[in-house]
């Protein structure tokens, strides 16, 4: 039989706030353990939380993004488990009335537009952090992460393939990133994903049971976990086995997923309005100011390029994906008035070296300066093509100006026919055979011909110019 | 001037101001008074001998301050007379106490209670019960009862309870001494260990109206670490204590009036009534019909609230943690079946009830019904009076031991007070009158939301022109 597969996301987003999201401490990864605390984030008896206000803003900003709509009235709720790393054994958080709601998302698959609806999003607080150290009999806890603002952000179940989850996700992380609310890192776990996701029969209209998967730490995980889950799941359906509705964690590193706990084990969490925070009511001008202060999204900034830039679709949706790219291409096209080529380099060559860092292209460290006298020099013919990928290379090794790498090194381009006849004269003594293949018709013993050349001027050689001469000295 | 223990905060100022009277010597006298008496009312569970004034030429400079073991006193014992909580020293002052602190108050030591404030006779404390200092085989009242007591007393000049369902006002009424639950919102409930968030708010407990309005006038106000604290002025309650209540429209609701309540009780309040008719107030008869809902809808938001409050006393981080436990779980478990008395296990049981699935429409939504209708009859009622008068308590002090198996009855000693509660109200309870059997009654004054100085005039003249509030237990 054939299937369709339903999918609906969860994506926990911590924001990028100085503080913590009830109480005045810092909002910090990577200090020692407990020491960014206070009674209100150990949820101390007699300790009140109030409101961040920039977190609140933060998180009305991304629900405006997202085309969401605001809540009237602002109200937040307990969510009431036990658990050590919840300091009051409570989490604030928002039930009934989520602080945005009805947003969307489009992406593209396979050349097909798809929109996407976001179902809420909401605010609330994160948890500490268990620690186990190794061989003990206990466990510790790290409350330096309780209190950090999150939000919620939930898709209806709109998405049918693991390709749609992948493509959500990356498009959601786009906009987070040019709303400069939250560093996005999976791997920090300032944004976490948990899937809901379920199979029916192609063409059957109710939902089949679902089945909550949790523990993904990279998009591609969730990919693969969800590619997993979708055959499982079929399977299971073929061999007449019940799909239970429960909780899976995936293993990475088999590659599965593994039940954790049953419906009938789901917690009751006995959420109620949150007495210690005063429902409040936003003041629409607030909305109205955060709206027209949102920044140019992915989408604007594409059908920008492309019209402003002339760029091809493809080309704008790559330098559009990530804010650092987009703003970094686009100041070095201005500078360099060369946008096409601009992006060919950062696509080709510095999309190489920040994948190979695991960097950003801002942290490069290629000024759009630098990026523009290279592509100067070639344009100018100082330098070749070949020669302005190494003093690429070397610019963002050493930090030193283009210009004076290739002072330094003297990969100025030999444009002077003389200097090129004599190192054509000399590769023609050397490889008597090539340009015997040559004249016997093998065309392509001219591009080794070339290539000897190239080496005997260390690739400083016009390129252009070679050919010409060496067709030259070959017709002779 | 002769046993300093016995004197008003406003007696003492005037003493310190004028007569040279030195601070040094109140603290002495109440610590000597406090070890004559104490081991028969037990009202403390810390009297702090290294107290001192930190602050002079503040309002309450020089004047002790008793404060309820459920207000965080930074690096003292602050226990909510749990178990549980047993060794806790919190590491910041209750706003509260700061603010005491700042207006030159020494806080002397930390008042009795029912566990967590879950109660209405100081029986349910881990440290065993207070005693009523009108008869000491009787209850003071709770859950404020170390308070109140220590006020009748005269172990303390004054005191700071809270009050969720009347726990400042019952005790006071039951003790002979004035009680002020000020309106939600008016004090910083900042360093209060909450039982019940939407409820509970700090007051004063005195020996007189005058104390009352000073002591108020220290607490009250808005507080940036307390959101459900008002951003209203906070006026010269002073300033309201004027003898007179000509015109003043006082309410009089007849469901209050009801069938088992005490007869010297029903007599008292009725007099007190007549008095202020005498006065030149204007008595309107009002009617609360919602009232006979009140409790059934505290006793479903307290214990829901608290429910999830005391969560968080789990052994993890402070206070109790049992030793023996296998996993987690079993530390839960073990630790909080130890740690918590029966009063307080019955309200997390009920709260967690009712905020369940499939209960918590039927219950806590119902309650919050419940309470908007209850808020609603006060709004109506407020058209027609200034405030309401009513019994503070159904009937005098108990024995100690009489309710302790009788929950509901006991549930049944804060009809009165709970609704003002429930409509974010202030209150106060003024001593009205005696039993047959010489025990206090209270009579309780109600008015609208940050109307404390109506409520300080009624009471205020109705004290200038009776003498109750001079009448000393004997001890």
């Amino acid at each position: 039989m054939r299937y369709e597969t339903v999918i609906g996301l969860e994506v926990h987003l911590q924001l990028d706030t100085q503080t913590k999201a009830f109480c005045g401490c810092a909002n910090r990864f990577g200090s020692s353990p407990n020491s960014q605390t206070c009674p209100v984030c150990l949820g101390f008896p007699g300790s009140l939380p109030v409101l961040n206000e920039k977190a609140f803003l933060h998180a009305i900003k991304v629900a405006l993004a997202l085309g969401c709509k605001i809540q009237d009235l602002i109200k937040f709720d307990r969510k009431n488990y036990y658990y050590p790393d919840l300091p009051k054994n409570y989490q604030i958080s928002q039930y009934d009335m989520p602080l945005s709601y009805d947003g969307r998302i489009d992406i593209k698959v396979d050349g097909k537009d798809k929109l996407i609806r976001i179902k809420r999003v909401h605010m609330e607080e994160d948890a500490g952090k268990l620690v186990h150290p190794e061989g003990a009999s206990h466990s510790l806890v790290d409350y330096n992460r309780a209190g950090t603002p999150l939000l919620e952000i939930v898709t209806e179940p709109d998405l049918s393939s693991p390709e749609e989850a992948y493509e959500y996700l990356t498009k959601l992380k786009s906009i987070l990133g040019y709303l400069k609310v939250s560093d996005c890192d999976m791997e920090k776990g300032s944004l976490r994903c948990d899937a809901n996701i379920s199979i029916r029969p192609a063409g059957e209209k109710t939902l089949g049971t679902k089945v909550e998967v949790k523990n993904m730490n990279s998009f591609k995980n969730v990919r693969q976990a969800l590619e997993h889950e979708e055959k499982r799941q079929a399977e299971a359906v073929e061999d007449k086995v019940k799909i239970v509705q429960e909780t899976r964690l995936w293993d990475p590193d088999r590659g599965v997923t593994v039940s954790m706990r049953s419906k009938e084990e789901a917690q009751d969490y006995r959420y109620f309005p949150e007495p210690d925070l005063v429902p409040f009511v936003v003041d629409k001008r607030v909305i109205e100011d955060i709206r027209s202060a949102l920044p140019e999204l992915p989408e604007a900034r594409r059908a920008r390029f492309m019209d402003e830039f002339a760029l091809p679709e493809y080309d704008a949706s790559v330098l559009t994906a990530d804010i650092d790219t987009a703003e970094y291409f686009e100041e070095s096209a201005r500078v360099s008035g060369k946008a096409k080529i601009v992006a060919n380099w950062i696509m080709g060559d510095m999309a190489a070296m920040s994948n190979a860092r695991n960097i950003g292209i801002r942290e490069l460290g290629l000024s759009a300066g630098s990026l523009a006298s290279i592509i100067k020099m070639i344009d100018s013919g100082a330098i070749s093509g070949k020669i302005a990928k190494e003093v690429l290379n070397d610019a963002i090794e050493t930090k030193k100006d283009p210009e004076e790498i290739v002072r330094l090194k003297g990969l100025t381009q030999i444009s002077d026919g003389g200097q090129i006849e004599t190192a054509v004269a000399a590769v023609l003594a050397k490889n008597e055979k090539s340009v015997k293949d040559y004249k016997d018709g093998k065309k392509n013993a001219l591009t080794f011909l070339v290539g000897q050349v190239m080496k005997e001027t260390k690739g400083k050689a016009n390129p252009a110019l070679v050919n010409e001469i060496l067709k030259k000295k070959l017709g002779e | 001037m002769d046993n300093l223990y016995s004197q008003t905060a406003r007696a003492l100022k005037e003493a310190m101001a004028n007569d040279g009277l030195d601070p040094r010597k109140i603290l002495d006298q109440l610590f000597n008074r406090i070890a004559a008496v104490d081991s028969r009312i037990k009202a403390f569970v810390l009297v702090n001998k290294n107290a001192a004034q930190v602050k002079t030429g503040g309002a309450l400079s020089g004047i002790p301050v008793v404060v309820k073991d459920n207000i965080c006193v930074k690096g003292e014992d602050t226990t909510c007379a749990s178990k549980i909580l047993k060794g806790f020293k919190p590491p910041n002052d209750a706003t509260v106490v700061r603010k005491l602190k700042e207006a030159g108050a020494v806080l002397m030591g930390k008042a009795n209670m029912d566990e967590f404030a879950f109660g209405s006779s100081c029986e349910t404390s881990c440290y065993g019960p207070t005693h009523n200092p009108w008869d000491l085989e009787r209850i003071p009242g709770g859950s404020s009862g170390g308070s109140a007591a220590a006020v009748a007393g005269d172990e303390a000049i004054m005191a700071l309870g809270s009050d969720t369902g009347g726990s400042i006002r019952q005790p006071a009424s039951l003790c002979g001494v004035v009680g002020l639950k000020p309106t939600y919102g008016r004090v910083s409930r900042y360093g209060l260990i909450a039982f019940a968030s939407s409820l509970d708010q700090i007051g004063p407990i005195t020996k007189d109206v005058t104390d009352s309005a000073i002591l108020l006038g220290a607490i009250a106000g808005h507080d940036e670490m307390d959101s459900t604290s008002v951003d209203i002025p906070v006026p010269d309650y002073t300033k309201a204590l004027v003898n007179d209540v000509k015109g003043l429209r006082i309410g009089v609701p007849k469901e209050y009036f009801i069938k088992g309540i005490d007869r010297d009780v029903q007599e008292s309040v009725k007099r007190a009534i007549e008095i202020y008719k005498d006065l030149g107030a204007v008595v309107v008869d009002i009617s609360l019909p919602h009232t006979e809902y009140a409790v059934s809808a505290y006793y479903i938001i307290g214990p829901a609230e608290a429910s999830s409050n005391l969560a968080r006393f789990d052994g993890v981080q402070y206070g109790l943690r049992a030793e023996d436990a296998k996993d987690l779980i079993d530390m839960y478990i073990k630790t909080r079946s130890k740690g918590f008395g029966n009063e307080a296990k019955r309200r997390i049981l009920l709260g967690t009830y009712c905020l369940s699935s499939g209960y918590y429409d039927a219950y806590y939504l119902k309650a919050q019904k419940v309470r908007t209708r209850i808020k609603e009859d006060f709004e109506k009622a407020f058209k027609a009076c200034d405030c309401i008068a009513t019994p503070t308590t159904p009937t005098p002090a108990f024995k100690i031991g009489e309710k302790a198996n009788d929950p509901l009855s006991m549930y049944l000693s804060d009809i009165f007070t709970i609704p003002a509660n429930l409509a974010g109200l202030p209150g106060i309870s003024i001593p009205c009158g005696f039993s047959s059997g010489n025990l206090p009654i209270g009579l309780q004054i109600i008015a609208k939301p940050f109307a404390e100085e109506t409520i300080f005039r009624a009471a205020y003249t109705f004290e200038q022109n009776t003498d109750f509030h001079k009448k000393r237990p004997a001890l």
